[in-house]
């Protein structure tokens, strides 16, 4: 590729590769080579497409995207020009695949996309409920381009902004442009983005950083790494954009060491930017120049966290410290330099906002948070994967007209939002629209998108229990509040889902949540109870059953609860008598019983029983006997 | 990309006007970590002190950056790491079941090696491939919706590759 030294030179480029990258009417694959297409094995799908294709002869595309959202169906791929949407596509599919669709022209029924088993399969893209709800801003390339092809990016209006920012408009309208927007940080908190970078442009010194925090370590959210992953340019634009807005010289994006494709693309197309010459010095033969390197984590969740992101950089232990000085402030930044950072999200959201203006930007979503949100849908729904929708919709069409419901017919019981310190929203609360302000108001946060749905199986405990035992894994132990603090929390709340929590424990653990709350040093600490705290707000009941019961209604925790198993289901296997190892199950000559003085609750006959038959119920109240009380 | 530790400029590109020599050595760290890891598969003690020397910082800074990463080993690891991912959606969906399961079947728990050096148990936090949940990462590749099946596959393919 020719090193592009003026604007002029990228409109040529922009023409000439109009019409022949995407050519219409050419017979074209779209196939998903993320992460989790890869894992289901959309490599050797694409082996045996080629195969095909060269065996009969017809001449075929087959462009190798990004993730498309419907990770749970994958591989998926869809098919132009005749726009059929093909999932769960195996090896031994491909033959008849490829000759139903290129060679006779009709869909390979097999393939398609069903909402249930019995249901008529459904052709095209937009006829998919998953999709007819999304829009999408930040994703808008994603599964459409080949992330390591600059010419793909290009052609779908790739660098337009920076283009237009560079050729006519002032760094102050770039800035002012973002402002108006309301562009809310997509990482968590929901800080203004305009507000950040005014700060950052405001700092006096002459050389700035602009940073992207692809460290995306919440459990249950991977939209940074879609971007990263299928549509690095996008990033790349974004960084370049804010660059030239707070007039910042040098770039890094730091990215997590789990995702290693990630690394290895966004690697491909800096090169192929700096190659371009839309990277390095003087860019586009203007005096504008910016130079963007990658920094690799290394497994610590704290380094999400800005100061302690940049302690990483910087090649320290990845520890926070106290704010002010604020990374835009002259200290306070990378290597003492005034930074700007913002979450990879933000910065591809910041392409379409130059481009079309801000005005185009708030008309979707809602007042106090424009533009749309990827949320990754995951736990027990049908249809899990990435979804980007405009802020303002409800709980309920993400997860049932989205999600397509939950899984096996189950009763929804929560939705976790926020990750780690977020808090789990219940069925009352599924119509609330969805922004950062309505979700801070019952207790959870947008946190960087991770949905987590889920059903009547899961126990509330437990999952509290599950993220804290993940923060407080993850703690880095500066403050106290949080190193020991967490630490007691899981304590009690162990012994709760073990069955020997006092009802005083259910005082001393909100009461620990609330002094974290306040008195932890940074974002990581601060939110560690809150799954607790929003546990203890809507679900209190569960609590209270699993310390005053012994009881968990989700059949989740072991230790709780006393074993029965009804005769009627019973198909007197026999398992469960093998199961235990206390000799608890005890064989009549036409039944099995449970000798409770034996029964350690152990779950082991519950869980090998093939029917079902043994049951979890309350252990009948123990103490004064039923009536006792009104005799004294 | 390789560090050349002659010129340790080019490992920053242009970052390296605006850095002081101290500033770039430290930079280098978690690069250079990466880096001997990937060769001896682990951090051994020599390379560390070498790297301390090269770099000039102190030993003790070296460890102090160097175990506050998880990713960082300092013992030998096994041919193959699973890492199981417990993740929200992995832990919804039965990843502490499957963790057991792995602990059963070859009689270590998380962190630790067998000692045929054959496998090398660990947890990770959230590999990011949620829609496939449970997740199971068996060298840098992912394998999604384990169930019963496929962790014979694996249980048997960690086994034939000793």
């Amino acid at each position: 590729m020719k090193k592009l030294s003026s604007m002029q030179e990228l409109d040529a480029l922009r023409k000439e590769l109009d019409g022949k990258v995407f050519e219409q009417g050419k017979l074209r694959v779209r196939a998903c080579c993320g992460t989790a297409c890869t894992a289901s094995g959309s490599k050797k799908v694409l082996e045996a497409m080629d195969k095909s294709a060269s065996d009969s002869g017809v001449d075929i595309e087959v462009v190798k995207t990004g993730c498309q959202g419907l990770c749970q169906k994958g591989p998926v791929m869809t098919v132009e020009p005749s726009g059929f949407l093909y999932q769960r596509v195996r090896e031994d599919d491909v033959p008849n695949l490829f000759n139903y669709t290129f060679e006779k022209g009709i869909s390979y029924r097999p393939s398609l996309f069903r909402n249930d088993i019995l249901s008529d399969p459904i052709e095209s893209v937009e006829d998919i409920p998953f999709y007819q709800k999304q829009v999408r801003i930040a994703l808008r390339n994603n599964g459409r381009i080949d992330p390591r092809n600059i010419e793909h990016y290009i052609t779908e209006g790739g660098y337009k902004a920076l283009q237009k920012a560079l050729s006519e408009m002032s760094t102050d309208q770039v800035l002012d442009e973002v402002d108006k927007a309301n562009l809310r940080g997509r990482g968590g908190a929901g800080f203004p983005a305009g507000k950040k970078w005014r700060h950052t442009k405001s700092a006096p010194g002459d050389i700035k950083f602009v940073m992207a925090n692809g460290d995306e370590g919440d459990p249950g959210a991977f939209m940074d790494r879609a971007i990263m992953e299928g549509d690095p340019h996008s990033l790349i634009e974004g960084m370049l954009l804010c660059a030239y807005a707070i007039g910042a010289q040098y770039g890094i994006i730091y990215v997590r060491h789990e995702y290693p494709l990630a690394v290895e693309n966004l690697n491909i197309a800096i090169g192929q930017a700096n190659e371009l010459g839309l990277l390095g010095k003087n860019i586009l033969g203007t005096d504008f120049s910016f130079d963007l390197y990658i920094r690799e984590g290394a497994g610590a969740f704290v380094c999400g966290e800005s100061t302690a992101l940049v302690a990483s950089v910087e090649g320290e232990r990845g520890f926070p410290r106290p704010r002010p000085p604020r990374l835009s402030e002259p200290v306070g930044g990378v290597w003492g330099y005034p930074t700007n950072l913002n979450n990879i999200e933000s910065y591809a959201c910041v392409p379409p906002i130059v481009e079309k203006g801000s005005d185009w930007f708030r008309t979707i979503g809602t007042e106090n948070s424009p533009g749309t949100k990827v949320f990754a849908l995951t736990g027990k729904v049908n249809n899990t994967g990435l979804v980007e929708v405009p802020m303002g919709i409800t709980i309920r069409e993400i997860i049932y007209d989205i999600g397509g419901g939950i899984m096996n017919g189950k009763k929804f019981k929560a939705v976790q939002t926020g990750g780690p310190s977020g808090g789990c929203i219940p069925e009352e609360f599924l119509d609330m629209s969805v922004d950062f302000d309505s979700l801070r108001k019952v207790g959870s946060m947008m946190g960087s998108g991770g949905m987590v749905v889920m059903d009547e199986d899961t126990c509330m405990v437990d999952v509290a229990k599950y993220f804290l035992s993940f923060t407080q894994s993850e703690s880095c132990g500066k403050c106290p509040p949080c190193r020991i603090g967490t630490y007691q929390m899981l304590e009690i709340l162990e012994r709760i889902t073990g069955g020997t929590g006092t009802p005083d424990d259910l005082v001393k653990i909100e009461k620990l949540a609330n002094e974290i709350v306040n008195t932890s040093l940074c974002g990581l600490g601060q939110g560690a109870p809150i799954p607790v705290l929003s546990t203890l707000k809507y679900f209190r009941d569960e609590l209270e059953e699993h310390v005053h019961d012994k009881y968990c209604r989700a059949g989740v925790c072991s230790g709780l609860g006393k074993f029965v198993i009804e005769n009627e289901k019973c198909i007197l296997c026999g398992l469960c008598n093998k199961a235990c190892a206390f000799d608890a199950v005890k064989e009549t000559r036409k039944t099995f019983f449970i000798d409770q003085d034996y029964c350690t609750s152990c779950k082991a006959c519950y869980t090998v029983c093939p029917v079902d038959a043994v049951q979890i119920t309350k252990h009948p109240r123990t103490g004064a006997p039923e009536g006792a009380e009104s005799k004294v | 990309m390789k560090i050349d530790f002659n010129n340790i400029d080019s490992a920053f590109g242009a970052i390296a006007d605006v850095l002081s020599v101290k500033q770039k050595k430290r930079g280098l760290l978690i690069h250079a970590f990466h880096q001997i890891q990937k060769e001896h598969n682990y951090l051994p003690e020599e390379e560390l002190s070498k790297l301390s020397k090269t770099l000039d910082v102190p030993i003790s800074d070296v460890y102090s950056a160097a175990t506050s990463y998880k990713q960082f080993y300092f013992k030998p690891r096994g041919k193959n790491v699973v890492s199981i991912c417990m993740g929200t959606a992995c832990h919804v969906r039965g990843a502490g079941k499957l963790l057991d399961t792995f602990k059963e079947e070859f009689g270590i728990v998380e962190g630790e090696t067998t000692e045929d050096m054959s496998l090398t148990l660990e947890t990770v936090g959230c590999v990011g491939c949620c829609g496939l949940a449970p997740v199971v990462t068996v060298n840098d590749e992912v394998v999604g919706e384990v169930d019963f099946k496929k962790f014979n596959d694996l249980s048997e393919r960690i086994r034939s590759a000793k």
